[in-house]
């Protein structure tokens, strides 16, 4: 039966490393999915059927309830695949801070020899890593769902971070102090002052988060979650949980450096540098007006054009718009337009966040264009339109040491030969500073609902309103 | 003590590969990666059945179960849901 166990971890462990390596290309990324879930039910078969599993019924109910509620998470609109990702994020870190939990008063009440020092630590990195991240993720799942009582913009106060950090170092102290002597009398105490601490940090770390900064977010409390994990194969010596959890802590690490670099900014700015506050104006010497620009004309400007970026943000996932965005690109395509869609890697809740919902609005992914590939074909677009992206395509960022975003990459939407730009409203994007881009002599605007507003231009193209 | 350096050792060439692999995914599939390493992580879920399914103390075995729960659901949901989002991935 041990031996049985042993093959499994082995084959799943396999399975788990081909499911990730045919996410290289979505022609075969399916198969990865596939692979993983053989891999899963592997495991989780040869793990239950070992001798020393007796409760069955416990495991059917709680499996059973696992299915009830996750297969209604599957089905969320796409729109809310931020939310629903970092919820599950929190379910990891829950899961190991209470089986860390539960292994460490098992040992604590009848194999205390087990709690080697060694041990003990993994124990506590579970704990710390696992509810930290459980609260942390619950904490950007009410903000990515606009939650009422839980504040979308970053809250902020004196001495912020050294409270932060002062709780979190009260944990790892306390960790220390356990590992020295795993078994005291007040142990038991201990760890769960450790586990408190743990689940007030995560909240605590949140809290001065904005919504523009939840990509790279997402993407840590993703390394974390694969870092509890890790310490849960520690604890437990599974090298199959080490190996797995390896693989989605890189995977985090991965994501959050990538969209740290893409926002210019270090995990530690994002983590204790409440991005988002509302800046001061700068000085305000040479306001200049928008242009407003009719359906009529912007739909004439498009007809007319060889080549059209629409530059996704946001916005359009709110207005939940992807697909008047595909009846566009229809429209436009039939009539000869080239059209690309240029994706920031920031752009939206979470990373690859627009490319999900373009494909959901049918719109072949060969159509889809990374920041870096389409930046240089700018200069020939005639048309950019930029729909709810706002700070991705600040030029300022280019050059204004003044605001938050200076240095980020943006998309260079400033250099198409005319920028259209649909805009809820007239007050500044997430970053709370003023784009300039909004003011250039080439851009013009449409205010309105994304939806609203493309519906309309595509009925421009619809009722032969346009010869 | 022997048996916690290889596992650190996994720890270490699991950590390569998967920066190794993860390297070569297509940007355009981030938001499927995030929810199919979500799943595959919740492969703490074989820690939970032995929690919960061992002759453990009561209390024990219910912070098992709802451990159990939790793993499940990420199973479920992030294996679904990324298969509904790579279905959309069509290349014309």
């Amino acid at each position: 039966m041990h031996l049985i166990g042993e093959l499994a971890a082995v084959l799943a462990t396999a399975l788990f490393i081909f499911a990730l390596y045919w996410m290289g290309d979505p022609k075969t990324a399916r198969r990865g999915v596939f692979a993983g879930v053989t891999g899963m039910t592997v495991a989780v078969l040869a793990t239950w059927m070992q001798p020393e599993i007796l409760h069955h019924g416990w495991i059917v109910v709680a499996i059973i309830a696992g299915f009830a509620v996750g297969i209604p998470l599957s089905r969320v609109p796409l729109t809310a695949v931020p939310q629903r990702t970092a919820l599950s994020h929190a379910f990891g870190g829950l899961a190991a801070g209470l089986v860390g939990t539960a292994e460490y008063f098992l040992w604590l009440g009848e194999h205390s020899a087990q709690l080697t020092p060694f041990r003990t630590s993994a124990l506590v990195a579970e704990v710390i890593l696992g509810f930290l991240t459980f609260t942390g993720s619950l904490m950007a799942a009410g903000k990515l769902q606009e939650v009422r009582w839980i504040p979308q913009r970053p809250v902020t106060y004196p001495g912020q971070n050294v409270v932060n950090i002062g709780v979190l170092l009260v944990a790892v102290a306390l960790g220390v102090v356990l590992v020295l002597n795993p078994t005291a009398p007040s142990s038991g105490q201990i760890f769960i002052a450790i586990a408190v601490l743990a689940l007030v940090f995560g909240v605590l770390l949140i809290i001065p988060i904005g919504g523009a900064d939840m990509p790279t977010v997402i993407s840590i409390l993703n390394a974390y979650a694969g870092l509890a994990a890790v310490a849960m194969g520690f604890v437990l010596d599974s090298k199959l949980l080490v190996t797995a959890g390896a693989l989605d802590g890189s995977s985090g690490l991965i994501l959050s450096i990538i969209m740290c670099k893409a926002m210019n900014r270090s995990f530690t700015n994002v983590l204790f540098g409440a991005f988002g506050k509302a800046q001061p104006a700068l000085a305000a010497g040479e306001q200049k007006e928008w242009k407003q620009e009719s359906v009529e004309g912007a739909a004439q400007l498009l007809e007319q054009a060889r080549m059209v970026v629409i530059i996704p943000g946001y916005g359009m996932a709110v207005a939940q718009a992807q697909h008047k965005v595909r009846e566009l690109y229809d429209a436009l395509t039939k009539r000869g337009v080239t059209v690309k869609f240029a994706i920031h890697p920031v752009a939206g809740r979470m990373p690859g966040h627009m490319n999900v919902l373009l494909a959901e609005a049918n719109i072949p992914y060969s159509a889809l264009v990374e920041m870096d590939e389409i930046n240089p074909e700018m200069p020939q677009t005639d048309v950019a339109l930029v729909l709810g992206a706002n700070d991705v395509v600040n030029p300022a960022a280019r050059y204004n040491k003044g605001t938050p975003i200076y240095g980020m990459p943006i998309i260079d939407a400033d250099k198409a030969k005319t920028v259209l730009a649909v805009k809820r409203s007239k007050n500044p994007g997430f970053a709370g500073i003023d784009n300039e881009l909004y003011v250039l002599d080439n851009t013009w605007m449409l205010f309105g609902d994304a939806k609203a507003v493309l519906g309309d231009l595509v009925k421009q193209f619809g009722s032969g309103g346009i010869h | 003590m022997n048996d916690f350096s290889s596992v650190l050792f996994v720890f270490v060439l699991a950590t390569f590969i998967g920066l190794g692999v993860i390297r070569r995914v297509s940007r355009l599939l981030y938001t499927p990666l995030m929810s199919l390493t979500n799943a595959i992580s919740a492969i703490a879920v074989v820690g939970s059945i032995v929690v919960t399914g061992a002759d453990h103390p009561l209390t024990i075995r219910i912070l098992g179960a709802v451990a159990l729960f939790a793993s499940m659901t990420n199973i479920v949901s992030g294996f679904m849901i990324t298969d509904r989002m790579l279905k959309m991935f069509k290349k014309q």
